[in-house]
C-alpha cells in the first residue's frame, strides 16, 4: 500500500507540473506571438511591462479578471457559460497522452513521462478534437448573435472539412508503430522518425492541425475581418479569455502531437528528452506564428474544398501505399 | 503546372516574413527616442519679433481670415505714431489643424510654424494660446526682415526714406 501513496503522490506531482507548464507556457505563447508578428512587420512589440515585457501575460491576465464579465440579454445563460470550458479543457485533456519525456526512475519507481498511458491515445485525442469544436458551435449558438451564430456554424463547417483528413494522416503512423498508444508510436520511431516514411502524412496533418486550432490561414470561425470575432463575439472578461488560451494550449498540444506522430516524440541526441520535446514543439508553435504572419486567411469553400477534393484523396492514396509497402517489405 | 507556382510563391511569402523578422524595426520609442523634425514642420504656431525686437504682427486679421477652422482671434489696436498691434491675439490650439495657412497669409511674417509639436495638454483649456503664450523673443525665420522698412513707412518714417523707395517725385517738375 505504501508503495501506491507513492504512485498517487508522485502522479500529484506530474499533473501539477504538466498544468503549471503547460498554462504557463499558453500565456506566454501569447506574448511570443505578438512579439514575433511585430518583428515581422518591422514593430518592436510589447516592452513596457517589466523587462522586455516579459510580464506582459501577467498584465492581461489581471486586465482579464478586472473586466465586466457581460452576457448579452438574449443569450442563452447556461449555454454561455459552458462554452469557454468546453473550448478550453478537451485542449488541456489531450496533453494528457502526449509523452513528453523518457521514463524516468524516481525513489525506486519507474515513472513515465506522460500523465496517462492510454492504449487508445490517438482515438482519445481524435475524440477530444470533435469535443473542443463543441465550445466553438455552443458559443456561437448561446451568444444569440448573428455574427457568432455564423462562426460557430463555420467552426462545425470547418470541423468536417478537416477531421477527416486529419485522421486519415494518422493511419499510417498506426500502420508502421502497429499501436494507438502514444508511448508506443514514440517508442517506433527511437531510430527514424515517421516523417521520413511518411512526409504526406506530415504535411496532410499538419495543414489539418492549422485548421483544427482555428489560425490563420484557416480561422475561419473567427474571421475578425468579416465576423468581428466570429464565435467570441459577445465574450468579454476571462470567459474570452477561455476561449483565448484555450486556443494557444491547443497549439502546445497540437505541436506536441505533431512532434510524437512525425518527429519522433521526445528522442534526439545529446540532448534531454523533455528539452527535446520542448524544442520541437515550440518549433511547430513558432512555424504557427510565423504561418499567421504570412499567410491570408482562406474563404470557407476554400477551405471545404481543400479538405474534401485535396487532403482526404491524398490522405486516402497514402494509405494504400503504405498498406502495400508494408504487405512488399513483409513478403 | 499551377501548384508548382503556388507552392513558390507561398515559400516565397514564408522568406519574406522571415527576413522582416530578422530587420531591426522602424519603432522609434517615443518618450525616450525622439525624431527631430525637418525645420518647415508644421507644428506649434508663435508670434515673431522683427530684428528690432518690435512685434512684427500689426493686427490686419489676414491670419485669422485664412484660417479655415476658425482658431485665430485677436482685436487690433493702433499705438500714437500710428503703428497698429494686437490688443490681443489668441490661438485655440485644440482647433488647429497646422493647416499653415495663417503664415502663408501673413504679410509681415509674425505669424510662423515651428517644429516643437509637444504640446499636449491634459486640460482642453490649456491649449487656448494667448498672445504673451505666442510672442518669442526672436525673429523665427527671414531673421533681417522688418516689414516697416519695406512698407508702411509713413506711419514709423517720413516718406522716401525707405529700402526699396526712391524719393517723392516733385509734380511740379512733371509738368509736360
Amino acid at each position: 500500500m505504501t508503495a501506491s501513496t507513492v504512485d498517487i503522490a508522485l502522479f500529484a506531482a506530474k499533473l501539477g507540473i504538466v498544468f503549471f507548464v503547460i498554462l504557463t507556457l499558453a500565456a506566454y505563447l501569447v506574448f511570443a506571438e505578438r512579439k514575433i508578428l511585430a518583428w515581422i512587420q518591422d514593430r518592436k512589440g510589447p516592452n513596457r511591462v517589466g523587462p522586455f515585457g516579459l510580464l506582459q501575460p501577467l498584465a492581461d491576465l489581471i486586465k482579464l479578471l478586472t473586466k465586466e464579465d457581460f452576457i448579452p440579454a438574449a443569450a442563452d445563460k447556461w449555454l454561455f457559460y459552458l462554452a469557454p470550458a468546453m473550448a478550453a479543457i478537451p485542449a488541456i485533456l489531450t496533453f494528457a497522452v502526449i509523452p513528453f519525456g523518457a521514463p524516468v526512475a524516481i525513489a525506486g519507481h519507474q515513472v513515465p513521462m506522460l500523465v496517462a498511458d492510454l492504449n487508445v491515445g490517438l482515438l482519445f485525442f481524435l475524440a477530444l478534437s470533435s469535443i473542443a469544436v463543441y465550445g466553438v458551435a455552443i458559443g456561437g449558438w448561446a451568444s444569440n448573435s448573428k455574427y457568432s451564430l455564423l462562426g460557430g456554424i463555420r467552426g462545425l463547417a470547418q470541423l468536417i472539412s478537416y477531421e477527416l483528413s486529419m485522421g486519415l494522416s494518422l493511419v499510417p503512423v498506426v500502420m508502421l508503430a502497429r499501436s494507438l498508444s502514444l508511448a508506443d508510436i514514440v517508442a517506433a520511431q527511437s531510430p527514424i522518425p515517421f516523417i521520413v516514411y511518411q512526409p504526406l502524412a506530415f504535411l496532410i496533418f499538419l495543414i489539418s492541425i492549422t485548421a483544427e486550432c482555428k489560425r490563420i490561414p484557416f480561422d475561419i470561425p473567427e474571421a475578425e475581418g468579416e465576423l468581428v470575432a466570429g464565435f467570441h463575439t459577445e465574450y468579454s472578461g476571462m470567459r474570452f479569455g477561455l476561449f483565448f488560451v484555450g486556443e494557444y494550449i491547443n497549439i502546445i498540444v497540437l505541436g506536441g502531437l505533431a512532434t510524437t506522430f512525425f518527429l519522433g516524440g521526445w528522442h534526439g541526441p545529446f540532448l534531454a528528452p523533455v528539452i527535446w520535446f520542448s524544442l520541437k514543439t515550440l518549433a511547430f508553435a513558432f512555424f504557427f506564428i510565423w504561418m499567421r504572419g504570412t499567410l491570408p486567411r482562406l474563404r470557407y469553400d476554400q477551405l471545404m474544398h481543400l479538405g474534401w477534393k485535396v487532403l482526404t484523396p491524398l490522405a486516402l492514396a497514402n494509405i494504400l501505399v503504405t498498406g502495400w509497402w508494408l504487405v512488399l517489405k513483409a513478403a | 503546372m499551377p501548384i508548382f507556382s503556388d507552392i513558390k510563391a507561398i515559400l516565397g511569402g514564408f522568406s519574406i516574413t522571415l527576413s522582416h523578422m530578422l530587420r531591426r524595426p522602424v519603432t522609434i520609442q517615443y518618450p525616450e527616442e525622439k525624431r527631430t523634425p525637418y525645420p518647415r514642420y508644421r507644428a506649434r504656431i508663435v508670434l515673431t519679433r522683427d530684428p528690432d525686437g518690435g512685434e512684427r504682427c500689426v493686427a490686419c486679421y489676414l491670419c485669422s481670415a485664412a484660417c479655415p477652422v476658425d482658431c485665430i482671434s485677436m482685436q487690433a489696436a493702433e499705438r500714437e505714431d500710428g503703428r497698429r498691434y494686437a490688443a490681443w491675439f489668441r490661438i485655440n490650439f485644440s482647433r488647429c489643424i497646422f493647416c499653415g495657412l495663417c503664415a502663408e497669409a501673413c504679410p509681415t511674417l509674425a505669424i510662423q510654424m515651428t517644429p516643437d509639436y509637444e504640446i499636449c495638454k491634459r486640460d482642453i483649456m490649456d491649449l487656448v494660446a494667448e498672445k504673451e503664450d505666442l510672442l518669442i523673443d526672436g525673429c523665427g525665420k527671414d531673421d533681417s526682415y522688418n516689414f516697416y522698412r519695406h512698407a508702411g513707412i509713413a506711419v514709423t518714417q517720413p516718406r522716401g526714406e525707405g529700402l526699396e523707395e526712391a524719393p517723392p517725385a516733385d509734380i511740379r517738375t512733371l509738368m509736360p
